[in-house]
């Protein structure tokens, strides 16, 4: 028997093996490598800050900068690898720690003076835009042989599917972040304050130090999200990635988590992710839909997926509690 | 009668310090600034476009005043906007007078609201979630009306709302200010205001003290579609076409602020429009003021975020509750007890 909280998760699953199998029929050529490899390739950068947002709703949050702090660690690269001689390497530590030290001065400032992380994280958006219009309002290229070397690591697959670093990262990251989520304290913690505040702190969660480590992981994720658009469009541009932030919460949405916090999975964001992706390959594959149905197809989805979420917490809870109370319905 | 003026008074008076220095701040790196002239009929002056441009934010915060009083948010107005300008630019371009275009978008507006409205109060969705699905498809739907092109026209009617006078006056500030005195007044006059306040502060009580909060609800998400979707027009109207992909972008967020800047908890409860439309003016005169002070456009929004952050931060309860211990410490009776009762719910 499958249990409730893990039902959101199957069908995600589901709904991906369907639509694929669907286009797949259609399209016979869908179930080439290069098509899958494409998949992870095109939406690497999407996925590893999908992850960060993942722990951020997790814990009942939410953070609206990811597009901003990935625009503004595209021209921050950018710029520093054209001013300086400096190695991108060196570069990548220390834009990520900027970004880290970013995301945790938000989630400080969300602890602290006990301000709505949505209020907050807007103003971080607008930081992080501002500050990469300040680096640089063009579109500044990056040449050096170094993201040359890192472009050209791939393993090709029978097929000719092109794994690249980038998809081969995001899969690290999708790991990595689930053995944290659901085998380490901090991933109890994250749960345990998405599940209540107060119920967290009468439990002894340390409320400061997991919320600022839960914007830090978002801010320092949004930092590599950011390393890697830059690997996968060769230059820095503080116009791109308007609006990944709200793609980021829907793979995330679709992917089985609860908005209200307390209940998802790390592996459920990834497969969010490819069921969006998914269904902007088939648009490219249809060739005459035109491309803003992307936009309304996720949003049925997201609707669906809400639906889908609504239902089963009302039927757990009218299970567990047949006294109607009108507290657990609202 | 006096006391609810001075009530009032005293509530936006934080608003008004803010607006009066980030004016004055105005004032100093543009001296002409509060000169307003009168020529070919209508007002000119840095003020009067303060309140024109400022009348799309004002008009969505109208409604996200009403939203957020109910514990709620409506992220698709941005989106309300993009499909209200379109449907409006799609039906005059199709022969049919501005009356009827603006009444097509003004009702697309409200099925927008309705269906937020619907997710929010019969569904119970999560109000954020639920109109993040018209925010994602929003912007979609728009570009389907309008075939993804600009949909340009040329109808003086229909213009006339973005960029036309009414005695002098833009036609925008004409609009905003109307309707913010109208809702107002419904639900200052009525006892709508309160009812809604008591969604905002507990939904389950407030129904079972009798209050359909259910159609309420479903209502005040209506009037934010409405506002949406007025404010679409009149952007759509001043740059004379329906641009889906960038009318009312992130405008969501500017009426989200306005209404916090307002001193509106974002947790429901008491609010005041009044406050709210300041706030809108006070963002509006920040743009101004980066606009003449004739810094580099890069750092517009680095300062703006700054400026807001500062704002939040002197706003938000910590720090309220600090100055009230400094100010309780320095003078032996404590004179406002009010600020303790507000945190006593946490």
């Amino acid at each position: 028997m499958i249990r409730s909280s893990h039902l959101p998760l199957v069908v995600t699953i589901l709904t991906f093996l369907l639509a694929f199998t669907l286009c797949a029929a259609q399209y016979p050529a869908m179930l080439s490598t290069r098509v899958i490899a494409n998949l992870l390739t095109d939406n690497a950068f999407l996925g590893i800050a999908a992850v960060g947002m993942t722990f951020v709703i997790l814990s009942g949050g939410i953070d609206l900068s990811v597009g901003s702090v990935i625009a503004f660690t595209g021209v921050f690269l950018a710029v520093i690898l054209r001013e300086t001689s400096i190695h991108p390497l060196p570069a990548f530590a220390l834009v990520l720690t900027i970004t880290i030290g970013f995301g945790a001065a938000m989630g400080a400032i969300i602890h602290y003076l006990e301000m709505p992380p949505f209020i907050v994280t807007l103003a971080g958006m607008f930081l992080a835009r501002g500050a990469a219009y300040v680096l640089s309002t063009d579109s500044v290229p990056i040449t050096h042989e170094f993201y040359d070397l890192l472009q050209s690591l791939y393993w090709k697959a029978p097929g000719g599917g092109r794994f690249r670093l980038t998809g081969i990262i995001m899969i690290l990251t999708f790991v990595f972040a689930a053995v944290v989520a659901h085998r380490t304290r901090f991933g109890r913690n994250v749960y345990a304050l998405g599940g209540g505040q107060a119920a967290a702190r009468l439990m002894g969660v340390p409320l400061a130090g997991t919320t600022i480590g839960i914007y830090a992981v978002s801010g320092g994720l949004a930092g590599l999200s950011g390393i890697i658009f830059s690997l996968y469009t060769s230059a820095g541009y503080s116009l791109a990635t308007v609006g990944v932030e709200l793609d980021a919460i829907a793979a995330v949405v679709i992917g089985g988590t609860l908005l209200t916090g307390g209940t998802g999975f790390v592996a459920g964001t990834f497969f969010g992710i490819l069921i969006m992706g998914l269904i902007q390959t088939y648009i490219v594959f249809d060739g005459t839909l035109s491309s803003w149905w992307t936009k309304i197809v996720v949003g049925g989805l997201l609707f669906g997926f809400i639906l889908l979420q609504k239902g089963l917490t009302w039927a757990t809870t009218t299970r567990k509690k047949p006294v109607t109370d009108f507290a657990a319905q609202s | 009668m006096s006391n609810s003026v001075q009530a009032t008074f005293k509530r936006i008076m934080p608003q008004l310090i803010i607006l009066t220095a980030v004016l004055v701040l105005n004032f100093i790196v543009f001296p002409d600034f509060f000169r307003i002239e009168f020529q070919n009929g209508r007002l000119f002056g840095n003020l009067v476009d303060v309140f024109n441009r400022g009348a799309p934010t004002a008009l969505l915060c109208i409604g996200m005043t009403l939203v957020i009083a109910t514990k709620g948010i409506d992220l698709s107005v941005g989106a309300v906007m993009a499909i209200a300008g379109a449907a409006a630019a799609s039906l005059v371009v199709e022969g049919y007078p501005w009356w009827a275009a603006l009444a097509g978008a003004l009702g697309v507006g409200t099925l927008c609201g309705i269906w937020n409205g619907i997710l929010v109060a019969v569904l119970r969705i999560q109000p954020i979630v639920a109109t993040l699905v018209l925010m994602v498809a929003g912007r979609g739907i728009a570009q389907l009306i309008t075939e993804g092109t600009i949909m340009t026209f040329l109808d003086p009617g229909l213009i006339h709302l973005g960029a036309g006078t009414i005695f002098g006056i833009p036609t925008p500030v004409v609009i905003w200010i109307g309707l913010g005195l109208a809702v107002m007044a419904i639900v200052r006059r009525t006892a709508l205001g309160m009812l809604i306040e008591a969604i905002g502060i507990n939904e389950a009580s407030s129904r079972l003290a009798g209050i359909n909060s259910r159609v309420l609800l479903i209502s005040v998400y209506l009037i934010s579609g409405f506002c949406a979707a007025l404010a679409g027009v009149i952007v759509a109207a001043d740059i004379k076409g329906a641009d889906a992909n960038n009318a009312g972008l992130w405008l969501e967020l500017d009426a989200i602020l306005a209404v916090v800047i307002g001193g509106n908890s974002l947790l429901g409860g008491r609010f005041s429009i009044t406050a709210s439309l300041l706030g809108a003016l006070i963002i509006q005169s920040v743009n101004s003021v980066i606009l003449l002070s004739g810094l580099p456009p890069e750092f517009n929004l680095v300062i703006k975020a700054l400026i807001i952050i500062a704002i939040l931060v002197i706003q938000s309860p910590t720090v309220k509750y600090a100055l009230y211990i400094l100010r309780a410490s320095a003078q032996p009776i404590p004179s406002q007890p009010k600020l303790q009762a507000k945190e006593s719910p946490q």
